[in-house]
């Protein structure tokens, strides 16, 4: 069976959503409801983060979300035992998105073979190094069938990006600027200049632009330049917001919202 | 087996670099220019001369007559409390901001966490006319409340962490952030042997002075230029791993680590990293550091905020690993005690961190022939209000 990361990139004519996610946020129950609100709602794909202690490339929103959700008794393992049995209800691609020490702790093997198990398609360990990748573990993913998606900076030279880009599966996460996570209103020129670069660069992978995209206005920016845009900060705060409004219904206009729809 | 770091940055097992994309340009920069830098007689020049004339090198290696009767050994000081800024941390901070200006960086980050490597910080970044911004958790902020005024007096920016455990581990985490979000204009002055390589052997370098002169001293006291037991408390490790370094392959001297066991090493209040921490990335580094079985990283408690750590550098982690450090843990009460009796015998009144290194000498057992060295880190001033507290005085 074709990667569902890869038929995504195939099939789909237009922008592609990805909404990031932080496991067991705002409720430990909620990983499953969101994951069914957001394809219900026209997300593409998730990326679904695991809840660290240390969260080193994250701002305020999304490092509050992990201690919430790890307050709330999120584990890896329990995360994976949540997304048992998920498919072929959930038919959008998947992507795991997490820092490398929770992995290594359960073991990359294990992990992988749990990805595999439960239909995860993808996932993202930012601080694991490409060249690290590539020496220990490059085999091991393509034997389960899981890509790895690398990121790139502004600051990443172009021989760099070449191998970077070589190396990932799936999609290539073009961190939209040197930041850590956090939602922004605007995108600056330096930015767009750095996307046209990447464009013009014709990669062998599709790219993905992340961080600080947050509404409309900033994600059909970046779908200028790339395949499409990840949305993390942004919409968790807006499915932390207190109110009245059901988990569904905030997961529906926001998406709505991002849509034009 | 050696102790020096490999060109992967790994000292056996430990170390490496596991930045995400966004720190690797000023990773790279650094590994790419620092032994270049470093090793250049003008840097070397101007290293030596600040080391010398600001922070008052060389420091005494003073021999402590009464508390060698009280433990039946020959026991020298090495007097980094003598220190300009009052410890070891000033060794580092004056290499990091020549290298720092060699690179062409105007904008000092800092993490800390007893407010020493703040303190010290804020002192060469003053020196130097660079802007400095100091993070340190809300706990440590508390405790260690005359630092944070020395660093404001300095003229820096205290940034107060409210995340995590509020205290060093937090601050680092916070420092990085700022360092992703400014990769051009600023160089993270790291305050321990810790983080991404070649943080821990660079900072390892500048604090190596430590062990150079312990050499020369010991020679002209004992007419041999090493001790049988180096005794250092191990925070991070870099007071340590400076007192140790011209030692390292020397197997007649037993380096003995001191780690802070806070309530007791099996009370789940403790900061005894390499006795109860089990292989992980921390800051960047793989290391030993204590975390539960999710891998989530665990909060240390010790009553000195410089050794309340979950983690410790790569080199400590092979040292302990490899057996050729031997680490002992002393309680927060242990070192309190250790405190009083350096204070009352040799009229030094230590660092609640450098405390820990003087409890574990009612753990080694030298003989009444053998020399023991330990690293005396720092001065006890930022720690009176414990002192006075706790030991009622
Ligand atoms: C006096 C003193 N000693 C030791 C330490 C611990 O750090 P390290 O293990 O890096 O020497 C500190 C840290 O703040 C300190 O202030």
């Amino acid at each position: 069976m074709m990667n569902r990361i890869d038929r995504l990139f195939k099939e789909t004519k237009g922008e592609i959503l990805s909404v990031y996610i932080t496991a067991g946020y705002p409720e430990l129950g909620d990983t499953v409801p969101l994951l069914e609100a957001l394809q219900n709602h026209g997300a593409h794909m998730v990326e679904i983060g695991i809840p660290f202690s240390d969260p080193l490339a994250d701002g305020a929103v999304i490092q509050d979300s992990s201690q919430v959700a790890l307050r709330n008794g999120m584990k890896l393992d329990l995360l994976f035992k949540q997304l048992e049995g998920i498919r072929p209800a959930i038919h959008m691609p998947l992507v795991l998105m997490g820092y490398l020490n929770p992995v290594l702790q359960m073991g990359m093997d294990t992990f992988l073979g749990r990805c595999r198990h439960t239909g995860i398609d993808g996932v993202i360990i930012p601080d694991l190094p490409p060249a690290e990748y590539d020496a220990r573990y490059r085999e091991m993913f393509s034997a389960y069938g899981v890509h790895n998606s690398l990121l790139i900076t502004p600051h990443t030279d172009e021989n760099r990006i070449r191998r970077i880009a070589e190396l990932s599966g799936g999609f290539l996460y073009l961190v939209a600027d040197s930041s850590t996570t956090g939602a922004r209103n605007s995108i600056g020129d330096h930015q767009v200049e750095y996307f046209r670069r990447i464009h013009d660069m014709g990669l062998p992978v599709p790219g993905l632009i992340g961080f600080g995209i947050s509404n409309r206005e900033t994600f059909l920016t970046a779908c200028k330049f790339a395949r499409g845009a990840i949305i993390g900060s942004a919409f968790i705060r807006a499915i932390g917001e207190s109110g009245t409004l059901s988990l569904q219904q905030k997961v529906e206009m926001f998406i709505k919202e991002i849509r034009g729809a | 087996m050696g102790f020096e770091v490999d060109d992967q940055g790994f000292y056996g097992d430990f170390g490496g670099a596991y930045i995400p994309e966004m720190l690797y340009s000023n990773i790279r920069e650094l590994e790419n220019r620092y032994l270049e830098i470093i090793r250049s007689d003008e840097f070397q020049t101007e290293f030596r001369q600040l080391l010398k004339d600001y922070a008052g090198r060389p420091t005494p290696l003073f021999r402590a007559e009464r508390l060698s009767a009280h433990f039946g050994t020959r026991i020298f000081l090495k007097r980094e409390d003598l220190n300009h800024t009052g410890a070891h941390k000033i060794n580092n901070t004056i290499g990091q901001i020549l290298l720092a200006r060699r690179l062409g960086k105007q904008r000092i980050i800092a993490e800390t966490g007893a407010g020493q490597h703040g303190v010290a910080t804020a002192t060469v970044c003053a020196l130097f006319g660079m802007h400095c911004i100091v993070y340190m958790g809300e706990l440590d902020v508390e405790r260690q409340a005359p630092n944070v005024k020395k660093m404001k007096m300095l003229g820096a920016e205290v940034v107060t962490v409210h995340s995590g455990n509020k205290t060093l581990k937090d601050a680092t985490n916070e420092a990085i952030r700022d360092w992703i979000n400014h990769p051009v204009d600023t160089h993270y002055i790291i305050g321990s042997v810790v983080g991404p390589h070649p943080y821990p052997d660079m900072v390892t370098r500048f604090q190596s002075v430590i062990s150079e002169e312990i050499r020369i001293q010991l020679q002209e006291k004992t007419g041999r230029n090493y001790p049988d037991y180096l005794v250092a408390c191990v925070g991070g490790g870099s007071n340590a791993a400076g007192a140790y370094y011209h030692y390292l392959e020397d197997k007649r001297v037993r380096l003995i680590s001191a780690e802070a066991a806070g309530l007791g090493v099996e009370s789940g209040m403790t900061a005894a990293t390499s006795l109860l921490g089990t292989s992980g990335i921390i800051h960047g580094s793989r290391t030993l550091l204590m975390q539960d079985d999710d891998g989530q990283i665990e909060e240390p408690y010790s009553i000195s905020a410089g050794l309340d750590y979950p983690g410790v550098g790569p080199l400590h982690a092979w040292l302990a690993k490899s057996g050729r450090a031997t680490v002992f843990a002393a309680t927060d009460e242990e070192a309190l005690q250790a405190a009083l009796l350096c204070s009352r015998k040799e009229g030094i009144i230590p660092a609640l961190e450098t405390a820990h290194a003087l409890a574990v000498l009612e753990k080694i057992t030298p003989g009444p022939d053998d020399v023991v060295v330990v690293n005396l880190s720092g001065r006890g001033d930022k720690d009176m209000e414990t002192y006075i507290n706790k030991l009622g005085i």
